[in-house]
């Protein structure tokens, strides 16, 4: 296996981009990845577009070819295939292009994430997403992605104390990160009281809460880390890619305040690359809702089981922090993307490994770290990444 | 969803018919052809044998729902729970005849058969099974109906949402 190399990111804002259309945001991502690389379309072996529901969401599949055609490149016959993952769509696109250049097959690829929610109505976006979930036994019977991850909280709640206060703390993080990220689709700040005291969506979730819906894509170009020095200076590594699932359905796992399928990924990613939770400065971890990163950051291994909710509260996750979590703002204020988040937390770490994050920049980041979750965490995707001098 | 989607599930939705391993006894619902506990998945396929749940469990986390999944507008707020029943299964449900405000963690409920939702004023009507208090003291009448009305038992109640 050959060691590979993240060459180049691409961004487009996340929001309700009402103006543009899926293919627009698309190719604007890609081609700004590729124009960060230094590469020609020439270069290419093949593109990977994570993408979870363009079906449903604006009435068209079979999106790689539709991307790759857009962006020029269609005379080329270059493989194109879209990636599905629920949530975790944009990880597991980067983990087979990760596979493919690895492998020797491609030299070059693109691996994008692209995703429309705002041209369906809210409701609609609702119901799409719970079938991240198992529709048969879970959606069939009233429940919503929020609902099982409100189902998560209260337990989380019960068995480890976790407060309301600390759920909101999450939100508020959120956005005190997205205030400093151009790209967000939410840049104002909260305070706990905003978050306790907006309307209920699936208690104990509020909708400050809760991650919107959003318009938006990403991209990275990969490469072989040999290669790297001739299109970058500053060339980052990814040293660990692993993905690893559990039941589809909650109701289902032995034990509903943990993710199975992170606690392994974590496992796999930290031993592949000899590193521990401790060596990471900064993280981008799953936050669509507010339970969400404190169990994650549970099963990454950052912190004991049951300390997440309190260590939120002192404020330890900030720039500079014990890691700094989500300097993107996360999903909750850099927007959800869905199909698109795995790409752009990557797309974070880089910006801030190769010391290019402004404002938000997490002083000396050398090791980063990417959680990217589907549904209830049927899938959960890790990636590690280190800047390689 | 089509009539045939939901029509085939209705052993398991109206009558709570899981399956059982015959290698290691574990219960599951909805029912599975392979046992994912079973040290010897493959030889459990043969041996997985139909098991009926009796309805009865406790509730194992809960939340009360104000954004409706589709089909579930008119119900809001209502309360879904993870229920694991007492041959072990975990279901997702929602828990009726019952002030949200009283839904607790631990709190005994019994599966009663309900309508689920329908699609739209001319589509299918979804049956399948709620939850309710065992205790007839945790139970609240239906809107519309005076106290003394409400049956002792969900056995044989009519199906209302």
């Amino acid at each position: 296996m050959r060691e590979v190399a993240v060459l180049g990111v691409g961004q487009t804002k996340f929001g309700e981009l009402w103006d543009r259309s899926f293919r627009e945001i698309g190719i604007e991502a890609g081609l700004q990845a590729l124009v960060d690389a230094k590469l020609s379309s020439a270069d290419l072996g093949a593109l990977y577009l994570g993408n979870m529901a363009s079906g449903s969401l604006i009435d068209q599949e079979h999106i790689a070819p539709l991307i790759l055609d857009y962006a020029g490149l269609a005379g080329r016959h270059l493989p194109a295939m879209r990636v599905e993952g629920g949530g975790a769509s944009g990880a597991l696109a980067l983990h087979q292009g990760y596979l493919a250049v690895a492998s020797g097959l491609y030299d070059y690829v693109v691996v994008g994430g692209a995703e429309k929610l705002t041209d369906v109505p809210d409701a609609t976006a609702t119901q799409i997403t719970a079938s991240t979930a198992d529709h048969e036994w879970e959606v069939v019977f009233g429940a919503t992605l929020p609902a099982l991850w409100g189902l998560v909280a209260r337990r989380h709640m019960h068995l480890h104390g976790t407060t309301r206060e600390q759920l909101a703390r999450v939100s508020v993080h959120a956005h005190e990160m997205g205030s400093r990220n151009p790209n967000a689709h939410y840049r104002n700040r909260l305070t706990v009281e905003q978050v306790v005291g907006a309307p209920p969506i699936a208690e104990p979730l509020g909708v400050l809460d809760c991650a919107p819906f959003s318009d938006g894509a990403a991209a990275v170009v990969l490469g072989p880390l040999d290669e790297a020095r001739r299109h970058t200076d500053t060339p980052v590594r990814i040293a660990a890619s692993q993905v690893a699932c559990d039941s589809m359905a909650l109701q289902h796992r032995k034990e509903i305040t943990s993710v199975g399928a992170t606690v392994e990924a974590a496992r796999l990613a930290f031993a592949r690359a000899r590193r521990a939770p401790a060596d990471v400065q900064v993280a981008e971890i799953h936050d669509a809702y507010s339970i969400c990163p404190i169990v994650g950051l549970e099963d990454l291994g950052f912190v004991p089981r049951g300390e997440a909710g309190p260590a939120f509260a002192t404020g330890r996750f900030g720039l500079g922090g014990s890691p700094t979590i989500n300097p993107s703002g996360g999903t909750k204020a850099q927007g959800r993307p869905f199909g698109a988040v795995g790409v752009a937390q990557v797309v974070e770490l880089v910006r801030q490994l190769r010391g290019e994050a402004k404002e938000r920049q997490v002083a000396g980041a050398a090791l980063g770290l990417a959680h990217d979750l589907g549904g209830t965490g049927a899938t959960s995707v890790v990636h590690l990444l280190e800047r390689a001098n | 969803m089509s009539i045939a989607r939901f029509w085939r599930e209705t052993p398991r939705r109206y009558n709570l018919g899981g399956s059982k391993c015959g290698t290691c006894g574990t219960v599951y619902f909805p029912p599975r052809p392979v046992c994912p506990t079973c040290t010897r998945h493959r030889q459990s396929i043969a041996t997985m044998a139909p098991f009926q749940l009796s309805g009865s469990g406790e509730v194992l986390s809960y939340t009360v729902v104000h954004e409706a999944a589709e089909g579930f507008e008119m119900q809001v707020p209502y309360v879904v729970a993870l229920v694991k029943t007492d041959e072990g299964p975990v279901l997702t449900g929602q828990v009726v005849d019952l002030d949200p405000g009283r839904i607790r963690i631990g709190l005994r409920v019994h599966a009663t058969f309900r309508k689920l939702r329908e699609e739209g004023a001319a589509g299918v009507i979804h049956y399948g099974y709620k939850f309710a208090p065992e205790d007839d003291g945790e139970r609240r009448p239906p809107p519309g109906r005076p106290a003394d009305q409400v049956p002792s038992s969900a056995t044989g109640d009519r199906a209302r949402a």
